[in-house]
């Protein structure tokens, strides 16, 4: 479905994305983990076009991307941030409806579309409230809804959960990998969190000083980490299990 | 008080079409602007810093400066008027941009950086981010940066009228010319309660923006307002002499109609009324632009926006001629007036009387210094101080008589000259420039001195005819019989009734008495 191929990125002097080579297949859930600063946004962002590498190059669906017109590209993938960015002048309902909108669908297509995404982020109430009357884990919900109004087959994630409260932000978890699965969907999502990588993801892609450091299953990473940095993160993983398993019990 | 009220629908007619004019062009001039630099820190400053500066120019001074560039570019190339709207319109709007160009920066900037990422993941063209985005969500900030211009613009808009543009300065600047303070306060009142209005409406469309809601009740407001303001209005009140006919009548063969100006004293006043009553005994209509700038006055005859009015000798001699004083009095007569003829502006030769720059100063003091005339001053300068009106101390005049004189005062002082005459009387300055057919000099018991040495030039009043009306048989019939009829005695009691504070008559009524007085003959 993706397919870095050698892909660099600078900004200014500082290298952002140094030499990453890295296929994502249809229907997986990869987490792209690493600190801030890593370069595992700017990664994400090459799929679609917020970001172009300097060097090397990604192909989407079979297609290299740089031929691609940047705004349509952006209306078939799916793109959620950890702001969310709901444009406050708009309900909920136009919210949501915004990709559709951009893509000429009829008024009656979108309110069945909005209806049905309402639905399945368990939100069935809100079409005609506004984004300010919302709270932060409902938001990201509408975020979600939104990403998927024009029944995309890939979804980026920028760090989606990362400024919810912890009771809100594993129930959005375990709602974004019940809708991967049911809709079949390709989804990348960049996160800072050990545990939410190892979670959710099918693979995790390490990101480390703007280099990507390792690429496997959760099992795989922490039963043969690549290299010092990979191995540190996940003995961090394990003992703060371990703690976690003794205050438990 | 009626007459009042009924001349001022028109004036707020116009002067509420200049501010919308201008600020609708300052808007699409200040929003374009605001879009392409507000993400360019390094172009957005210097172009706030150029709006900034050009905020800081006096509002009068922008208007002269206007009228100037606009001459001097020959109407930019699409024959502009130099004279009237055009210059007050451009004046206006470059000084309505700053405050909806920096709103506009600001607002654009204020917008949540974040929901703009969301808008172009979601593949919004830069054109949709724009529109569904940014401006939306700017909108409120850029309405207050609209309001704020509006205040200002219906403020500075009275200033237009010294170039020549019919506005609610009209009744400020004659009312303050000529101590009619009704006239005064009904211009203010009516330029405070446009600004009133249209702060409301513009507030209720901020408010309105602001809930996003839609704001087009309070835009339908604005548009009521505007069909009142502009299509009902100049029909109320002085509807024949304000329509705008000068342009028909200019095509037509016989001149019909004519144009008068005024500059911004009473004396003037009075004589433009003076010529309006002469011609409309004679059949021929009037129109009259009031309070126009010295400068602009004579331009507005020479480029045919006027077609008459009356100005002395000695300022074309002076502005015009850049000639310097100490030239005899027929001899500038003479040569003012064959220089006019070579502009093709015709003189109808002198109305009778001079209206020259004088030295005064109260009986009393003249009488303790044993001063007749202005060498008797020297030795006392030193410890005097002198008053004078806007231009004074930067005319030749000034210089010429200092250097003939020897006179080094103490201090100079700067007065609308309706209130110098008074700062001598009260002892504010003990020495004035003074008008020689002010009435006031005799009034508040002042005397002036001789000036033996012939430093300030004279001043013969005379009617100029502009190109269209020059050889008009029906003008003429009507203005020559005025000429030498006009004696600096009648004049300062003409001046006099419209000055004085107890029982004052209007400009109108003293120009029908002078005409009465002075036994002009009808026809030719």
């Amino acid at each position: 479905m993706i397919a870095f191929a050698d892909v660099s990125k600078r900004f200014g002097a500082e290298w952002a994305v140094r030499h990453v080579s890295l296929e994502i297949a249809e229907g997986e859930f990869v987490a792209v983990l690493g600190e801030s600063g890593s370069g595992k946004t700017t990664l994400v962002k090459m799929v679609n076009r917020l970001v172009d590498p300097d060097e090397g190059k990604v192909v989407v669906a079979g297609e290299d991307i740089r031929a691609t017109d940047a705004v349509q590209l952006r209306r078939t993938i799916g793109y959620v941030i950890q702001q969310v960015g709901l444009l406050p002048h708009l309900s909920i309902a136009d919210n949501i409806a915004i990709v559709p909108t951009l893509l000429g669908w009829t008024d009656a297509a979108k309110a069945t579309r909005v209806a049905e995404l309402l639905a399945l982020i368990g939100l069935p109430d809100v079409a005609a409230r506004f984004p300010d009357q919302l709270s932060g884990g409902q938001r990201q919900r509408i975020g979600l809804a939104r990403a998927l109004a024009a029944r995309p087959k890939l979804m980026l994630l920028d760090e989606p959960f990362g400024a919810l409260d912890p009771i809100t932000r594993v129930a959005l978890q375990g709602e974004l990998r019940r809708i991967h699965k049911e809709l079949a969907l390709t989804t990348v999502m960049v996160t800072h969190d050990m545990v939410e990588a190892l979670t959710l993801a099918d693979r995790i892609a390490v990101m480390y000083r703007s280099e990507l450091r390792q690429v496997g299953t959760p099992t795989e990473l922490v039963a043969h980490p690549a290299d010092e940095y990979v191995a540190r993160l996940m003995g961090m993983a394990k003992h703060q299990a371990e703690q976690l398993a003794g205050v438990i019990a | 008080m009626s007459e009042l009220l009924r001349g001022l629908p028109p004036l707020l007619a116009a002067h509420t079409e200049l501010v919308l004019v201008a600020l609708i062009a300052a808007i699409a001039i200040s929003l374009p602007l605001a879009i392409a630099v507000a993400g360019k820190p390094r172009l957005a400053l210097p172009v706030v810093t150029i709006a900034g500066v050009i905020q800081t120019i006096p509002g009068l001074a922008l208007l002269a400066l206007m009228v100037a560039v606009i001459a001097g570019t020959h109407g930019l190339g699409v024959r502009l008027s130099p004279f009237g709207f055009p210059p007050a319109v451009i004046a206006l709007t470059l000084y309505a941009i700053l405050p909806i160009l920096r709103n506009a920066i600001t607002g654009l900037r204020g917008v949540d950086p974040a929901v703009v990422e969301a808008a172009r993941g979601l593949g919004m063209t830069q054109g949709q981010l724009l529109r569904f985005v940014e401006l939306p969500l700017a909108a409120p900030v850029i309405a207050a940066g609209v309001r704020t211009a509006a205040v200002w613009t219906v403020g500075a808009a009275t200033l237009a009228t010294p170039v020549g543009q019919i506005c609610l300065g009209n009744y400020i600047f004659a009312g303050l010319q000529t101590r009619n303070w009704e006239m005064l306060l009904a211009g203010v009142i009516a330029a405070a309660g446009l600004a009133i209005v249209l702060d409301l409406i513009l507030g209720a469309i901020e408010h309105a923006l602001a809930r996003r809601e839609r704001p087009w009740a309070a835009a339908g407001v604005l548009v009521a307002l505007l069909v009142v303001v502009l299509a009902v209005l100049p029909r109320l009140g002085g509807a024949d002499s304000n329509a705008p006919v000068v342009a028909e009548h200019r095509a037509a063969a016989k001149v019909t109609h004519l144009r008068l100006g005024a500059k911004t004293y009473t004396e003037q006043y009075i004589l433009v009324e003076v010529l309006r009553q002469r011609l409309a005994k004679a059949g021929v209509a009037a129109d009259v632009a009031q309070s126009l700038g010295s400068t602009v006055v004579f331009d507005a005859l020479a480029s045919g926006e006027i077609d008459a009015y009356v100005e002395y000798s000695g300022t074309l001699f002076i502005n015009q001629m850049k000639r310097s004083a100490g030239t005899p009095r027929w001899r500038v007569l003479v040569e003012v007036e064959s220089w006019l003829a070579h502009e093709g502006i015709r003189s109808l030769g002198s109305l009778g009387f001079e209206n020259a720059y004088a030295l005064a100063l109260k009986r009393t003091t003249a009488e303790r210094l044993h001063a007749k005339q202005l060498a008797d001053l020297a030795p006392h300068a030193p410890e005097l101080s002198i008053g004078g009106d806007y231009e004074w101390f930067s005319r030749g005049e000034w210089a010429s008589v200092r250097a003939a004189y020897d006179l080094r005062f103490a201090r100079t002082a700067t007065f609308d000259p309706s209130l110098l005459y008074d700062a001598v009387a009260r002892g504010e300055v003990d020495v004035i420039s003074a008008f020689s057919s002010d009435g006031r000099i005799a009034a508040n018991d002042l005397v002036t001195l001789a000036d033996p040495a012939g430093a300030l030039p004279p001043y013969d009043a005379m009617i100029l005819l502009g190109k269209r009306v020059a050889d008009d048989p029906d003008v003429a019939c009507a203005l020559v019989p005025l000429t030498g009829k006009i004696t600096v005695e009648l004049m300062r009691r003409a001046n006099l009734m419209v000055d004085r504070a107890d029982d004052k008559a209007t400009p109108a009524a003293a120009a029908a008495w002078l005409l009465e007085q002075a036994h002009v003959p009808d026809g030719c």
